[in-house]
């Protein structure tokens, strides 16, 4: 008699499958046009790239600006929930950002970094995205901690967002519950990798895009 | 105050047996349960302010059992003689309830985030309208039948 093996076969998850993926996929906000950048400054960049030699001061000028951007990232603070005390406990004297230039400001306008910590629910996303809206460009947001995530451990409830990703375009997701500063502060150095990659033309790499 | 004399001025005063929280566990002073019916909500409330001296009102909310209708829920307390006292209720799914405002100033807001919860009209209430949710919300959310997943646009 033939005697099966004990071993269920399982066939490999294919992602297109998985029905919170393509939930994030039906769902996520991107930018449509890109970041907003001057037509005239964008005119001479272009010009002077195209220019026989140009592009080493471009590239050069850019890789400047871009460290520029990252060594003053002011991000504005909205701290929601309980991940608020894990980003205070951030800015504070032990885990300190203010070494890496970031100078947390309660005004939207003068902010570039918008660390989204705590649940969202329905009554507070259009406050939230008109902070975004007032941030001006170019700005990034990092989803702090599982609410901002994907909805968290409210995910199921009748006033939450499931996830921030559906109000805002997000850049870096930072996982936990809440994340602890040190994963907080990885977060904001990927963030810095990103804006290092970030080109003079308003080009920001994918989302996925590997870093290493 | 013990458990028993509570009981036991429950009992004389309002002619409803309280009984301990758990009944595994032995009795405590500081969490009793009674169940009074509707009609006698503001009378057994009074009692409890008046006699037994609990003038501090900790909650006011409501269980949903879904054809036997609402149970009100409230807990009051007395922080001198530590009495802690949760009275219950209920009633039919459409019905009314009375309020506890002239008793309880607490039970304003209280009243108020059980109404827009469930659907519970407290009369005599001076000011019932919607306190947390958006006001362009639809449905009572904490009802059993009410679809937790029922889709809000843009955001859900």
């Amino acid at each position: 008699m033939e005697i099966k093996p004990p071993i269920p076969v399982i066939p490999p998850p294919a992602w297109e499958e998985v029905k919170d993926l393509q939930e994030w996929v039906k769902y996520r906000q991107e930018r449509p046009g890109g970041d907003q950048v001057s037509e005239a400054v964008q005119g001479l960049w272009d010009r002077l790239e195209h220019f026989p030699g140009g592009w080493l001061a471009v590239s050069s000028t850019t890789k400047v600006f871009n460290w520029a951007r990252k060594s003053s990232m002011w991000p504005v603070t909205f701290g929601l929930a309980c991940c608020a005390i894990e980003m205070m406990a951030t800015f504070a004297s032990r885990f300190d950002v203010e070494r890496f230039g970031m100078v947390p400001w309660a005004s939207p306008r003068h902010a570039d970094l918008m660390i989204v910590s705590g649940t969202v629910t329905i009554k507070m996303a259009p406050m939230l995205k008109r902070i975004y809206e007032q941030m001006a460009d170019p700005k990034w947001c990092i989803s702090m901690g599982s609410c901002a995530n994907s909805g968290g451990p409210f995910r199921h409830g009748y006033h939450v967002v499931k996830g921030v990703d559906r109000v805002v375009p997000v850049d870096v997701y930072v996982p936990g519950c809440p994340p602890t500063p040190e994963s907080l502060m990885f977060g904001i150095l990927k963030l810095h990798e990103r804006v290092a990659e970030y080109q003079q033309t308003g080009r920001r790499s994918a989302p996925g895009a590997p870093s290493d | 105050m013990t458990a028993e004399t509570a009981i036991a001025r429950l009992r004389e005063g309002l002619g409803i047996e309280a009984t301990g929280e758990d009944p595994k566990r032995p009795l405590d002073a500081r969490h009793l349960v009674v169940t009074v019916p509707v009609e006698r909500w503001i009378e057994g409330l009074g009692f409890a302010r008046d006699t037994l001296g609990c003038r501090y009102f900790c909650h006011l909310t409501a269980v949903d059992w879904k054809a036997e209708g609402f149970e009100v829920v409230c807990r009051v307390e007395s922080l001198e003689t530590h009495l802690g006292l949760t009275v219950k209720t209920r009633i039919p799914r459409e019905a009314p309830c009375p309020s506890l405002t002239g008793l309880y100033r607490g039970a304003l807001w209280m009243e108020r985030e059980c109404y827009e919860l469930f659907g519970i009209r407290f009369e005599g209430h001076p000011d019932l309208r919607r306190l947390l949710l958006p006001e362009d919300w639809e449905g009572y959310p904490l009802r059993k039948d009410y679809a937790v997943d029922t889709p809000h646009p843009p955001y859900r």
